[in-house]
């Protein structure tokens, strides 16, 4: 018994000269909010398309719940959801239409499990105006009601919160969270959004220039990087001075927007907020430094070059 | 299925483009038999009448509704594809401009399903549209010029009996929307080929105006196309008002316009099944 629920095998696209996806082999695992990361133009779309059967692959297969794609054709999308980015209705037609239609193709549903769905996006109001009518953050919360129709178990989100403002970023980012954890979905989700990754994904993939870079869990990951903190401080160059006292934060320097930088174990940040503090410095900001996203610019510039001698 | 085609028609009939070509036949056919009845149906009595009465001794209401039912379908038939390859040029292309296919095609539904339930609203759409046509021309003609014999010009004259007419009209309205099948079928076809529906519209278009221009010039290379023309076959519908009508080439037009038809929908779902969806 494999608790992975999708594999890809070998996966390849390619179009005429240029090869999008270069086997490409990744797992995901039951329960997990996977992390698909990669550059604009890396191959994550393309390889989400062929995943759903929207894209053919030129090499490689598609394992899905143990079946294969190539042989079980549409029939392995069965308990499968997805929104490839931008999610695109009948403009013409209202949000309840749309459900009905998209919703129902497999088998009819009913009216009030519709509705039930778009007051959990808070469309409900408007289910009876025309999507055209619609922002869009109104057609990604009415791209995620129609997933949640769906009642899948595994759901596929490529991009899902490109152009939305912040909240509609946060309450995305809450609803694949509340998925995963009350109904044990699992989530494969696509993103060149390093920060929107490691604040929910669970595991990761890195992919560039169609290939797989890094998978791993997410915190092993972020093991790899260097870590530090940005301090924001009156009297910066006093602050430093101080900082370079001390051997472990001989790292200090002055950061291009007038911050300090030290390269520094996220666990050490409260001590050192206490050392300047105690030594008269007032603290704005301490910002903790994405690790993971050093880690990925240098993942990715590292294999540019490699790629383009 | 019924409930995919059912999908596909409610898609197709709530749009107002859906509409256009029964507005633009439900202003200009009324607006012709407006015409004939305010005089022009006296410049029909110059033109036919004159000539044939230095032969014949005309009786009765001649240029009466069914007449101008003919002469209407005569008259229309190049015209009705424009408006059958709005819709059909939008089908398959209108949901890869939308990008709607990204959720229709992404569930537990088979492509082949999907491609057949929207190429039967297709049909349905051309049946509906070539009905209106023939019903609007013919109840609007019997309307305003009342019944009669209809007398037809074609291999020579022919006095059809009134009696006969309303089932050779109804039979010559299922030829003609066999016909105007094909010319969707084309434009589905085209329109699997491609995420805009404007491509469609225009390609179908030149190969029924190539096609037509082909049929009609005496040249001895073109004439040897001909039969592999499907719009050499569009003229069948005329062939049920001849004496005797003619079954065995009628049968053979039906065959030939049926396997068009059946051709173009078989390579649309061969192609579509395996296209990239990219959109």
């Amino acid at each position: 018994m494999t608790d992975i629920i999708l594999r890809t095998i070998n996966l390849t696209k390619r179009y005429k000269n240029r090869l999008a996806v270069d086997h490409l082999n990744i797992e995901v695992r039951q329960g997990e909010i996977f992390g698909f990361l990669g550059p604009n133009g890396a191959g994550k779309s393309t390889t989400i398309r062929m995943i759903l059967r929207l894209i053919f692959p030129t090499e490689g297969d598609v394992e899905i719940f143990g079946a294969s794609l190539k042989e079980a054709g549409h029939r392995a999308l069965e308990r499968v959801g997805a929104v490839v980015e931008k999610p695109a209705f009948y403009g013409h037609l209202s949000a309840l239409r749309n459900m009905e239609i998209l919703g129902g193709l497999q088998k009819p549903v009913s009216r009030r499990k519709i509705m039930k769905y778009l007051e959990r996006v808070e469309l409900a109001d408007r289910a009876g105006d025309p999507v055209k009518t619609y922002s869009h953050g109104m057609n990604q919360r009415l791209g995620l009601a129609l997933i949640l129709l769906k009642e899948p178990q595994l759901i596929i989100l490529d991009e899902p919160t490109t152009g939305l403002d912040p909240q509609g970023m946060k309450e995305v980012r809450e609803l694949i969270l509340e998925l995963s954890r009350e109904r044990g979905v699992t989530v494969l989700l696509s993103s060149h959004l390093l920060y929107e990754v490691e604040m929910i994904a669970t595991r990761m993939a890195i992919i560039h220039h169609g290939r797989l870079r890094v998978e791993g869990s997410v915190n092993d990951l972020l093991k790899k990087g260097p870590s530090g903190v940005l301090i924001k401080a009156d009297r910066p160059a006093e602050a430093i001075q101080f900082l370079k006292t001390n051997e472990s934060y001989r790292s200090a320097r002055i950061h291009s927007d007038g911050g300090i930088n030290i390269e520094l174990d996220q666990d050490s940040i409260p001590e050192l907020n206490r050392q300047l503090v105690n030594a008269g410095f007032n603290i704005k900001a301490l910002v903790p430094q994405r690790s993971l996203e050093t880690y990925f610019l240098n993942l990715i510039e590292g294999h540019e070059g490699a790629d383009n001698p | 299925m019924i409930r995919l085609i059912w999908f596909e028609l409610i898609k197709t009939f709530t749009r107002w483009r859906t509409y256009i070509g029964f507005m633009a036949f439900g202003i200009i056919v009324p607006m012709v038999v407006i015409g004939l009845k305010l005089g022009g149906q006296n410049s029909f009595k110059r033109s036919l009448l004159s000539l044939l009465q230095n032969d014949f001794i005309i009786g009765g209401n001649v240029l009466n509704g069914w007449f101008f039912g003919f002469f209407f379908m005569g008259a229309l038939w190049v015209h009705v594809p424009i408006v059958l390859t709005i819709v059909a040029g939008d089908q398959i292309a209108g949901e890869g401009n939308a990008g709607t296919f990204r959720f229709l095609l992404t569930h537990s539904v088979s492509r082949i399903r999907i491609i057949t339930a929207k190429f039967i609203v297709t049909l349905i759409y051309t049946a509906v549209m070539v009905l209106f046509i023939g019903g609007l021309t013919i109840g609007l003609s019997l309307w305003a010029f009342g019944g009669g014999d209809l007398l037809v010009i074609r291999k020579g004259i022919l006095v059809i009996q009134e009696t006969r007419l309303p089932y050779l009209f109804l039979m010559a309205y299922g030829l003609a929307t066999l016909a105007m099948f094909v010319v969707s079928s084309l434009c589905f076809l085209f329109s699997a080929f491609t995420d805009n529906s404007i491509g469609p519209i225009i390609a179908t278009m030149a190969v029924i105006i190539v096609s037509i221009i082909i049929i009609t010039l005496p040249f001895e290379l073109f004439q040897a196309v001909r039969p592999y023309l499907f719009v050499n076959y569009f003229d069948a519908w005329q062939k049920v008002f001849d004496d005797p009508v003619p079954w065995n080439i009628i049968r053979r037009d039906i065959t030939i316009l049926a396997g068009f038809m059946v051709a173009f929908f078989l390579t649309a779902v061969v192609y579509f099944s395996r296209k990239d969806i990219l959109s």
